[in-house]
């Protein structure tokens, strides 16, 4: 039976209501749980669950929505109890610590009158007016929250470029000021070179991959997504060039972005130009532009050797695999046994997902981003980071659950034959993001072996021993359960390339043209 | 805090929304203040809107 319960005016975050949902799921008699704002998304969320009641139909988006499948009525109650307890918890703990906390910034901001960022991460519909408010008030923004429309994004960047204030964002989930992290971000540590990402999870990786080498960050400025295309224009790539230009403790730049438009192209490169330091450009799928005063690369993996061999004057030209003899070993233990023909990327970064489509499309033909084509044996992406996934619901980086249930769904799929996967570790990830993907494989692989199939699981991993999860530990959970781990994205994509297709391996190790 | 006075001063925090981001920067050391956020207006985006164009940005 279903129960279900309405608090009206009582607004929690995503992550505290995941937290909430997973622990009536696990008492006794419950079958399913929900605990979601009372969006018009999140109702149809409810009620594709089978979730919704005629209580539930009353809550409007400010509105707390509890409901419960259990056995029967005695588990019911407990269960919506026990989320009375944990919710009224939550409450009382910032009040037990001292005095209430304020609710609102101008509130805030008497309790921190020298605050000088305000991180924002409320849902899209109200991140705009926050982000608004705090740039009025003379704060950088982080602007972590998506579905912030983009007319409300050329307003807000043109407000901060007024006020000369960093607008990082929307849907910014990383940036580095200072040697802090904020948001999804990897413990590296600080040095020398600068980056502007359009990308949270191309600036992890860079940042990682420069810390593998040596080499540190000074500032790590996010900029959203949206930022190079025709409409924003480069507002704020621009100005983070030019504020890391003039900071002392930056001695190169690498700008990472998906291609720009070609209307802010020349922006981009004026910048470029402007900033009077060596400049990385890693625009995934652009080609150098003509003239160009930067260095442009191909992958996130090579912004970083290309940016240390600028910063210590050496030369560097990129290879398709670190270590080409050890995957050679690694490709022909795979050669023999059958196994579907397709890859099936089931990616939690978005920009390791586009990196991905864009070095399978030319080995594999034209990917595929939703649900299989049946028979077909092209390459499939999925990015669980999309809008389309995280209605509702944390990003898989927090919340492992969405993909570990579309791995274990791919090891019944008789097309795939390669699993591609991407793991990002860091602040504000889960805590063990590799222990759930690989009780996952470990599953999906089994269950391929019953039907007398294999299948071969690739993954990489952004991270480093500094994180809280620990590089190492991680790393050696996926070895266990049987899954190759490449020390880069790119390679870990053209690893998977080479198992489905041995055919083209000599070409992608770049024995042959 | 304006660009012109550089990247490089020592970060204090106002967090708006998940509380984990809070909770990372305090392990780090750097002062923050979590608001205890709720919808404005009830959640009504219509209203939200209003408030928005409200705002005066004109200094």
């Amino acid at each position: 039976m279903i129960g279900a319960e309405v608090w009206r005016s009582f607004y929690q975050d995503s992550v505290a209501l995941m937290r909430l949902a997973e622990s009536l799921r696990a008492l006794d008699g419950v079958e399913e749980a929900a605990a979601l704002m009372g969006t018009p998304a999140n109702m149809e969320i409810l009620a594709q669950a089978g979730l919704a009641t005629a209580e539930t139909a009353t809550a409007t988006p400010g509105d707390l929505v509890l409901a419960v499948r259990a056995t029967g009525e005695t588990a019911v109650r407990a269960a919506l109890a026990r989320a009375r307890e944990l919710l009224t918890e939550r409450r009382r703990a910032p009040a037990a610590a001292g005095r209430p906390a304020p609710r609102t910034l101008d509130a805030a901001l008497r309790e921190l009158p020298e605050a000088n960022v305000a991180m924002i991460s409320v849902p899209g519909a109200y991140a705009a007016l926050e982000a608004k408010r705090a740039l009025l008030r003379g704060l950088h923004v982080f602007l972590f929250s998506d579905n912030v429309p983009l007319a409300d994004e050329i307003e807000l960047k043109r407000l901060a470029r007024r006020k000369r204030l960093l607008c990082m964002g929307p849907d910014c989930g990383t940036a580095y000021l200072a040697g802090v992290p904020l948001g999804f971000a990897n413990v590296v540590p600080r040095g020398r070179v600068g980056l502007v990402a359009a990308s949270g999870t191309g600036l992890q990786a860079v940042a990682c991959h420069l810390a593998a080498l040596g080499e540190g960050v000074s500032h790590g400025i996010g900029v959203g997504g949206r930022d190079l295309s025709a409409e924003v224009g480069g507002a704020m790539t621009t100005l983070a060039l030019e504020a890391l230009g003039a900071d002392s403790s930056t001695s190169l730049v690498v700008v990472i972005s998906k291609p720009p438009a070609p209307e802010a192209l020349p922006a981009l490169e004026d910048a470029v130009t402007r900033v009077g330091k060596p400049v990385v450009v890693c625009c995934l799928g652009a080609a150098a532009p003509p003239g160009t005063h930067a260095r442009w690369v191909g992958t996130l993996a090579d912004a970083a050797p290309a940016a240390v061999a600028g910063l210590r004057g050496e030369t560097w030209t990129p290879r398709p695999f670190g270590d080409a003899a050890a995957v050679r070993a690694r490709l022909a233990a795979h050669a023999a046994g059958a196994r579907g023909r397709s890859v099936l990327g089931l990616y939690t970064g978005g920009t390791l997902a586009h990196e991905a489509t864009l070095l399978l499309e030319p080995l594999l033909g034209r990917a595929v981003h939703g649900p299989g084509a049946g028979g077909d044996a092209a390459p499939r992406i999925i990015d669980l980071g999309d809008d389309e996934f995280t209605r509702g619901r944390p990003h898989p980086m927090i919340d492992p659950g969405a993909r570990a249930a579309r791995v274990r769904e791919a090891g019944r799929d008789r097309e795939v034959g390669v699993l591609l996967l991407d793991l990002v570790l860091g602040r504000a990830a889960h805590p063990d993001p590799a222990g759930p993907l690989a009780a996952a494989v470990a599953e999906a692989r089994r269950a391929a072996h019953a039907d007398g199939r294999s299948l071969v699981a690739v993954a990489s991993v952004v991270g480093t021993a500094a994180d809280p999860q620990g590089l190492d530990g991680q790393v050696k959970t996926l070895l266990a359960a049987g899954i190759e781990v490449l020390p880069t994205n790119a390679e870990a994509a053209r690893f998977a390339a080479a198992v489905a297709r041995p055919d083209l391996a000599p070409r992608i190790l770049g024995d042959r043209p | 805090m304006s660009l012109d006075r550089g990247l490089g001063g020592p970060l204090r925090v106002i967090n708006l929304g998940l509380q984990v981001f809070a909770d990372d920067l305090r392990a780090a050391g750097v002062p923050v203040v979590q608001v205890d956020w709720r919808p404005p207006a009830g959640g009504d985006p219509a209203l939200v809107a209003l408030l928005a164009r409200l705002e005066d940005d004109e200094d």
